[in-house]
C-alpha cells in the first residue's frame, strides 16, 4: 500500500533522512519512532507529495507521489504536525471547504461520517479559534477521513493533548484502523504509543532507520538471556545458592527486600523448576515473572550506538528494498564497533 | 475551474471576517467620496475623468494591503501543508487566491458607481463612454498590481514584508517613466512600461488593445510566476 524506496532528502548540505526504505501493507499501522530531528515528519511530507525527495521514490496505493501527485494525494488522509486549521471558519464551514477542495459527490454526507467518527458533531457550528486542543486535533483528524482514504499519514497525533485525550485520540485511531481496510503511519516520540497501536515499528534515528520490525521481535533481538523477576517473603539466607544450583540458571543477583533477578540462557524456561523450589523451602512467593525490556530501553539501544546490524527478517520484510536495507545493515555493523555506553547519548538536534 | 472558485470563495469570507478588508474599503470609499466632492463642487462637471486620475493614486496603497494575507498567512499558519496535500494544483491555489482579491475590490469598486448615479440624479449627464473605459481601466489595472501582490504573498511568511514589497515594486512601476528627462533614448519604453501611463486613455475614453494586453500580461506574468515560487517552496527549506 505504501513503498519508499531509498528516500534522501537534503536541505543544503544538511541530511535531514537518508536512504529510507520500507513497505507497509494494506490494513497495517506502522509507528515511526524517533527522537525530534530525526526525520518523521520530513519523510511524511514526501510521503503526501508536500516535499519531494532528493533521492529515491514513493508510493501510494500504487501511483507515485512525484510523478502522480495527484492521484497519490486523493488516496491519502494527512494530519499534519501541531494541526493547522483556519482559526475564523466553522468546524462545519471548514469541512465543507475541504471536501470542495477534494470534490467529493456527497458532501453532506461524508462531513457528517467524518464528524460521527471523531465525535465532533456537537461543534459543528463552532468556530475552530474557540476549540480546545483536543477539539482542534479531532477537526484535523476529520479533514484527514473526509475522503474516506485508504491511507491515513498522522504526524504526532497526540502530542500536547491532556491524559485523556491522548487516551480518546488512541482509541480513535485503533478504530479507524481496526477494520483491516485501512493503513496508517503515525509518528511519535511516545514509546507506549507506538506499542500499543502499531503492529510494526521504524525507529529513525539522525534520519536513518535504525531498526524495523514487530515490537516482539525487537525486544527478542536486545534480549539474549531471559530474566526473571522474583520476590520472596522469607528468603532464607542460602536461597541465592540454591537458585543457582537449578539447571540453566546462569546468574541471579539479589536486590534485597526478598526480591532477585534470575538469568537464564533464552532457550532454557526455568519458571517452573524455580516455583517449585521456592513452594518447597517455603520461602512464600510474592511475585514471579519474565522481565521484558521496556519500550524505553529498546528505544534507547537502537538510538545510542547500540544499534544491531538489520537481520534477514527485516530484508525479507522490506521486499524491493532489499538492497538499500542491506547497505543499511553494514553501515549499522560497523557502527557496532563503536563502545556501548548505557549513558544515551544526546541527540543533536539538525534543526529545520 | 471548481478548485479555484472554492479556493476564491473561502478567500473572500476570510476577508469578511478581518477587519483589514472593512477599513481598507472604508478608507478608499472615504478618500474617493471626499476627492469627488472636491472635484464636482470646484468644476462642476458632469465628468469623472479628474476624479479617476485620482483615484489610481489610492490603489498603490490599498492593492497591497488587500493582498499581503494571501499566501503569506497560509505559510506561516501552516495551513499551506493540508492545502497543498489536498489533490488540488498550484495554479489553482495561485488564481484562486488572485481571484478572491479581484473580486474584493470589484465590490469596493461598485460603491463608487454611487457617484456617477449622483451626478445623473442630479440633471448631469455624464458621457458613458469615458465612463465604462475608465472603469474597465480601473479594473485592468487594480488586477495588475493585485497579481504583483499575489506574487509577493508567495514569496514569503510575512505579511509585512509581502506588502511592502508590493508596494516596492508597484512603485517602482508607477516611477519608471521618470527616468526619461535622464535618458531619453530610452523615453519611449519607459512610458510604455509605466503603470500610471498606460491609464490615461481609459480615462480619456479610449480602449486601446495594447493598453489591455499591457495590464492583462502583467496578470499573467506575475500570477505564473507566483505559481513557480510556490511550486519552487517544495525545493527550498
Amino acid at each position: 500500500m505504501i513503498e519508499a524506496r531509498g528516500l534522501t532528502r537534503r536541505f543544503g548540505r544538511h541530511r535531514a533522512i537518508e536512504d529510507i526504505s520500507f513497505r507497509v501493507e494494506k490494513g497495517e499501522i506502522l509507528g515511526f519512532l524517533g527522537p525530534n530531528g530525526a526525520g518523521k515528519t520530513t519523510t511524511m511530507r514526501i510521503l503526501t507529495g508536500y516535499l519531494p525527495a532528493t533521492e529515491g521514490s514513493a508510493s501510494i496505493a500504487g501511483y507515485d507521489v512525484f510523478h502522480h501527485s495527484l492521484e497519490a494525494r486523493r488516496n491519502i488522509g494527512y494530519l499534519p504536525e501541531n494541526v493547522p486549521l483556519y482559526p475564523e471558519m466553522t468546524v462545519a464551514g471548514y469541512l465543507d471547504y475541504m471536501a470542495r477542495l477534494r470534490r467529493l459527490p456527497e458532501r453532506r454526507q461524508a462531513i457528517q461520517r467524518a464528524m460521527q467518527q471523531v465525535r465532533l458533531e456537537d461543534r459543528a457550528s463552532q468556530p475552530i479559534a474557540k476549540l480546545s486542543k483536543g477539539y482542534r486535533q479531532r477537526v484535523g483528524l476529520a479533514q484527514a477521513l473526509l475522503h474516506d482514504p485508504p491511507v491515513l499519514i498522522l504526524d504526532e497525533p497526540t502530542v500536547g493533548l491532556d491524559p485523556r485525550q491522548i487516551i480518546e485520540v488512541r482509541e480513535l485511531i485503533r478504530s479507524l484502523g481496526g477494520e483491516g481496510e485501512r493503513t496508517i503511519i503515525l509518528s511519535t516520540h511516545i514509546l507506549p504509543e507506538v506499542s500499543e497501536l502499531c503492529q510494526r515499528i521504524i525507529i529513525l534515528n539522525e534520519g536513518r532507520i535504525a531498526a524495523i520490525d514487530t515490537l516482539a521481535e525487537l525486544t527478542a533481538r536486545l534480549q539474549d538471556t531471559n530474566r526473571i523477576h522474583l520476590h520472596l517473603q522469607q528468603p532464607s539466607a542460602d536461597s541465592v545458592e540454591q537458585i543457582r544450583a537449578l539447571e540453566g540458571v546462569m546468574a541471579v543477583q539479589e536486590k534485597g527486600g526478598g526480591v532477585f533477578e534470575v538469568q537464564s540462557s533464552r532457550d532454557h524456561d526455568i519458571r517452573p523448576s524455580l516455583a517449585a523450589l521456592a513452594t518447597g523451602q517455603g520461602w512464600g512467593v510474592l511475585e514471579l515473572r519474565p522481565v521484558t525490556l521496556s519500550m524505553e530501553e529498546i528505544f534507547l539501544r537502537f538510538t545510542t550506538g547500540g544499534q544491531q546490524p538489520a537481520t534477514p527478517a527485516d530484508q525479507a520484510a522490506n521486499g524491493a528494498g532489499n538492497q538499500e536495507e542491506a547497505q543499511a545493515g553494514d553501515r549499522a555493523g560497523n557502527q557496532e564497533e563503536e563502545p556501548l555506553s548505557g549513558e544515551p547519548e544526546p541527540t543533536p538536534d539538525p534543526g529545520p | 475551474m471548481s478548485t479555484v472558485i472554492t479556493i476564491a470563495r473561502r478567500e473572500l469570507e476570510a476577508y469578511f471576517v478581518s477587519p483589514i478588508a472593512y477599513i481598507v474599503s472604508a478608507a478608499f470609499l472615504v478618500i474617493s467620496g471626499y476627492l469627488f466632492s472636491l472635484i464636482l463642487i470646484d468644476l462642476h462637471q458632469a465628468s469623472l475623468e479628474i476624479l479617476f486620475a485620482n483615484i489610481i493614486v489610492t490603489l498603490l496603497f490599498i492593492t497591497p494591503l488587500l493582498t499581503m494575507r494571501l499566501l503569506a498567512d497560509e505559510q506561516r499558519m501552516g495551513t499551506l501543508e493540508v492545502l497543498m496535500t489536498a489533490p488540488v494544483r498550484d495554479w489553482e491555489v495561485v488564481v484562486g487566491k488572485f481571484l478572491a482579491a479581484l473580486g474584493l475590490f470589484g465590490v469596493m469598486l461598485l460603491f463608487t458607481l454611487f457617484y456617477p448615479l449622483l451626478i445623473w440624479r442630479f440633471g448631469g449627464n455624464p458621457d458613458p463612454g469615458p465612463l465604462i473605459s475608465g472603469y474597465l481601466g480601473l479594473l485592468l489595472m487594480a488586477g495588475a498590481m493585485l497579481a504583483i501582490g499575489t506574487l509577493t504573498s508567495t514569496m514569503t511568511s510575512n505579511q509585512m514584508v509581502a506588502a511592502v514589497l508590493c508596494f516596492g515594486i508597484l512603485l517602482m512601476l508607477w516611477l519608471v517613466d521618470a527616468a526619461s528627462r535622464v535618458a531619453p533614448s530610452l523615453a519611449g519604453v519607459l512610458t510604455e512600461l509605466s503603470l500610471r501611463e498606460r491609464y490615461d486613455d481609459f480615462a480619456r475614453g479610449a480602449i486601446n488593445l495594447e493598453d489591455v494586453v499591457y495590464y492583462l500580461s502583467i496578470v499573467g506574468g506575475a500570477l505564473f510566476i507566483a505559481t513557480r515560487v510556490l511550486e519552487s517552496r517544495r525545493y527550498r527549506v
